[in-house]
């Protein structure tokens, strides 16, 4: 029995882990899509880029330790920020607003698949850059663990991985730090007006086309971070933004499309849903739950979880 | 589509199978015959993909499943069963089209973008479940005692030969369903899903056939690309890479059109084929990026695909407008004699959360008549439509048609009940012809085409639209869009039609013409019931008013009472006014 409750227990840290930095992936998606109303195929791909990108600056920052991987993530930011917003000023834009009219479906069918060929110039472009072969952080926190006794009984523990910790924490900080941007600053109230009605917005004064592209922009640099935190623990590979789009996808339906906040939970819930699956399912069904469950949010609750209905046309 | 020729494009279509085959012979590198295999297979998974989206409008991402789960059917049944491809691949196509039923049936609750991302989750869960499963690679066992019967050849010419011929017959059923009220059917729900619904179309049961089909003949597709590459793995067949692959061949080349997956594939396969063969080795990724490129290069530059683009060049060039028919004479219409009771609206009420949009609304409509429903905005006139045509349930009260309760029935059941309507947008097919366009109406209530396309012909002559009858929809003035959507609704031979606003935006002379059309057809056993918000233009026309205001009832009865009430008028024109009367 306590065996059993020490590997509950132990699942269920590995969730509120994995389910933080999943957390922090929702959001980025979900800020693009709750002000653009853009689905961003590529997101998945962002986080490999930002993964990448992690692993080469902390390669060059060997001065700093431990705390190396933590800084080159955080540095990452505004690389993805800039690549996001050209991204947007350049491809994107060309398809939403005023130049979609007339598109099928005000051009969303368009973004979509305009996204979806950035995602395979990322990954295949990747994989000529990079190679095949799988890139990770070498860190002795990705290796070590704080044991925190349980006190069920004599030799009960909780493993927790330094890394994954550091890495959920800091993820909380990012989307807490995103929060209050969206709601107590100037740019978020010019963002959440361009999203709530980019027409009304326009007539107050807002430049829309720039809140997309600042919403693109950041949307892209969370992506980047979430990356650099997970590189931490799973090898960056050319195509491992394919894994992360259905936890995304599930993580923001689950909490509500549109509802950024609601998107973090929605990912935490995946990250335990994922965990706890391991406990009766074999490994390599880990994911396949994950898009059972995204399948079935889809069916059986579309407005998701925890957030406001939204429109499904 | 039943009044192009066929001859010509079977024509062309022979030639080239026989071309591509021919060109086959032009070799004997075993790469290059490859090659020449490979188009007409990952053609054919095209086609699959343009049976469904192309048509229907509904984005898969998820096409991949149906590859992989053939691929994987004709390789289990070779290294397991021992079973020849040859039954492998129909049985392949059987799986497929089960499959399709499968998938299709839970996920067309979702549309748009999220009908697509939900697709993107079957192929990738099936990697995973053929990866636990044991099949991470699986491959060809040489049977060197019976090679034709396990369709291994010396001669690999004979694999282009097949391939080319699943190919021919992938296409000949693509034209035999765009051809016929399959197709017509689901290209009218792509244009405009409730319109479909509206003039009798179960889009649901079409949709869902047209996945089955779209299945099995994936599923075929991938069967014989195992056969042909002797290897498949998860990643190989059910990869995000096949199923975009599937939808950017026919978005280059073009949805919607048999050419579409054809002119995809004859250019895009070569291109990253031979570009992998040769830089494969420095860029491994390079087909990948090719594939991007050119789905980014089509949505900026040719968003419906070269096909479309080439032929909308072509067209544009020579459009010709027949000139206008002379204007009817103006004629009148002795009043029919008002009939039996149609339609029974007894306490009808439809509340969205808690708000009532329509509320204890009790009227009845004659045979023959011309009813006309009024109110200001926000009345609840569309809802009433809406309600009467299933589109949304009643909260409350029922409604009786012909003696039968139609109150929650499906739209397309209730439109097979002969009830027509309008819709206040009009929603043209705008490159199919008018005829065309008014034959979708038709099908529902017609057994054989030709019978569909003879009532469309009679419904077009009855709006005065014939010489335009094999005009393009997109040409069309505001005018004739609205006569052609009457003529649509008409096709479907309607007992009693709702027209909701057919004047707006119509000028004084325009809706004249309007109106003599309307004013005919309770001679023809029409029963008619129109919504407008105003009064003015209508006062001639209908026999009777219903006033609605904010979801109530206000006023039943013949023009000249309902405008002289005081609750009319107060609701159009405020209490001032009134006041302004009484003073006066």
């Amino acid at each position: 029995m306590n065996a059993l409750i020490e590997q509950f227990v132990q699942v269920l840290a590995a969730g509120l882990t994995a389910g933080a930095i999943y957390g922090l992936t929702c959001v980025g998606l979900a800020l693009i899509f709750g002000i653009m109303r853009v689905i961003n195929f590529a997101q998945g791909d962002f986080i490999m880029v930002g993964m990448y990108l992690t692993v080469w600056i902390a390669s060059r920052l060997g001065i700093f330790g431990d705390v190396a991987p933590f800084i080159s993530a955080l540095l990452v930011a505004p690389l993805m920020f800039t690549a996001g917003a050209a991204l947007h000023r350049f491809l994107i834009s060309r398809t939403t607003g005023l130049r979609a009219v007339g598109l099928s479906g005000d051009g969303h069918q368009a973004q979509l698949i305009l996204t979806l060929g950035v995602a395979l110039i990322l990954q295949n472009g990747a994989l000529i850059v990079m190679g095949s072969s799988p890139v990770s952080i070498v860190s002795h926190l990705s290796s070590s663990a704080w044991e925190i006794p349980l006190l069920i009984d004599e030799d009960s523990t909780l493993f927790l991985n330094q890394a994954r910790t550091l890495a959920a924490l800091v993820s909380v900080v990012v989307a807490m730090g995103l929060f209050r941007l969206i709601r107590s600053t100037e740019l978020g109230k010019s963002l959440r007006a361009a999203a709530d009605n980019p027409e009304a917005a326009t007539y107050v004064g807002i430049d829309v086309s720039r809140a997309h592209r600042i919403a693109f922009g950041l949307g892209a640099a969370i992506a980047g971070v979430a990356g650099g935190l997970l590189v931490l623990t799973t090898p960056a590979q050319p195509f491992v933004g394919t894994d992360y789009i259905i936890i995304m996808y599930a993580g923001v339906v689950l909490g509500g499309i549109g509802s950024i906040t609601g998107a973090f939970w929605g990912g935490m819930v995946i990250g335990l849903v994922q965990q706890i699956s391991t406990l009766v399912l074999p490994l390599q069904l880990q994911n396949a739950t994950v898009f059972l469950v995204f399948v079935l949010i889809l069916l059986l609750r579309p407005q998701g979880l925890f957030g406001r209905s939204a429109e499904r046309a | 589509m039943q009044n192009r020729p066929l001859t010509p494009t079977l024509v062309l279509l022979a030639a080239l199978a026989l071309g591509w085959i021919a060109l086959s012979y032009c070799t004997a590198s075993p790469y290059y015959i490859l090659l020449l295999t490979l188009v007409p297979i990952w053609a054919l998974l095209g086609v699959s993909w343009n049976l469904f989206s192309g048509y229907s409008g509904l984005i898969s991402f998820g096409h991949g499943a149906f590859f992989g789960l053939g691929a994987y059917a004709v390789m289990i049944g070779l290294t397991r069963f021992n079973l020849s491809p040859w039954f492998g691949l129909p049985l392949a196509g059987v799986l497929g089209a089960l499959a399709g039923a499968a998938i299709g049936w839970p996920t067309f609750r979702l549309r748009g973008n999220y009908f697509a991302l939900a697709m993107l989750a079957y192929p990738l869960m099936m990697a995973y479940f053929t990866g636990w499963a044991g099949y991470q690679e699986l491959s060809v066992p040489l049977h060197r005692e019976a090679p034709v019967w396990f369709m291994q050849f010396t001669d690999t010419h004979a694999y282009v030969l097949i391939a080319v011929v699943l190919l021919l017959s992938g296409v000949l059923i693509s034209l035999a369903v765009e051809r016929s009220r399959f197709g017509m059917s689901l290209m009218a729900m792509k244009q405009n899903e409730l319109a479909a619904e509206a003039a009798g179309i179960d889009t649901r049961l079409w949709k869902l056939r047209a996945m089955m089909i779209s299945g099995a003949i994936a599923a075929i597709a991938g069967g014989l690309y195992a056969v042909v590459v002797l290897v498949v793995t998860p990643s190989s067949v059910f990869g995000l890479v096949v199923s975009a692959q599937a939808m950017i061949l026919v978005m280059f080349g073009g949805a919607g059109t048999i050419w579409g997956p054809l002119i995809g594939a004859a250019v895009l396969v070569p291109l990253g084929e031979t570009l992998q063969a040769n830089l494969g080795a420095i860029l491994p990724g390079i087909q990948g990026v090719l594939y991007g490129v050119a789905v980014i290069a089509v949505v900026l530059i040719a968003p419906e695909g070269i096909y479309w683009k080439l032929r909308d060049q072509r067209r544009t060039a020579h459009i010709e407008r027949p000139a206008p028919p002379p204007p009817a004479a103006v004629e009148t219409i002795a009043a029919t004699a008002q009939g039996e009771m149609l339609l029974e609206i007894d306490g009808l009420g439809k509340f969205f959360g808690g708000v009532a949009a329509v509320q204890g609304l009790t009227f009845s409509v004659r045979e023959h008549e011309v009813l006309g429903i009024i109110g200001p905005n926000g009345a609840g006139k569309t809802t009433l439509f809406n309600l009467l045509c299933g589109v949304v349930t009643p909260s409350t009260g029922s409604i009786r048609y012909a003696g039968q309760s139609i109150g929650g029935l499906a739209p397309n059941r209730i439109a097979r009940l002969r009830i027509g309507r309008t819709f206040q947008v009009v929603r043209a097919f705008p490159r199919m012809s008018v005829l065309e366009n008014v034959v979708v109406g038709a099908y529902a209530h017609h057994a054989t085409d030709a019978d569909a396309w003879n009532a469309a012909a009679r419904a077009v002559e009855q709006v005065g639209l014939t010489p335009y009858a094999s005009a393009a929809a997109g040409s069309l003035t505001n005018r004739e869009l609205r006569l052609m959507e009457l003529a649509r609704a008409l096709a479907g031979n309607p007992r009693l039609l709702l027209l909701d606003e057919p004047l707006a935006g119509l000028s004084a002379s325009d809706t004249d013409e309007l109106i003599a059309v309307v004013r005919r057809l309770p001679s023809q056993g029409i029963t008619v019931a129109i919504i407008e918000h105003t009064m003015q233009a209508m006062v001639g026309l209908v026999d009777r008013f219903v006033v609605l205001d904010q979801g109530q009832l206000l006023a039943d009865g013949l023009p000249a009472d309902v405008m002289r009430q005081r609750a009319v008028i107060e609701a159009y024109l405020g209490r001032n006014w009134e006041a302004k009367d009484a003073a006066a």
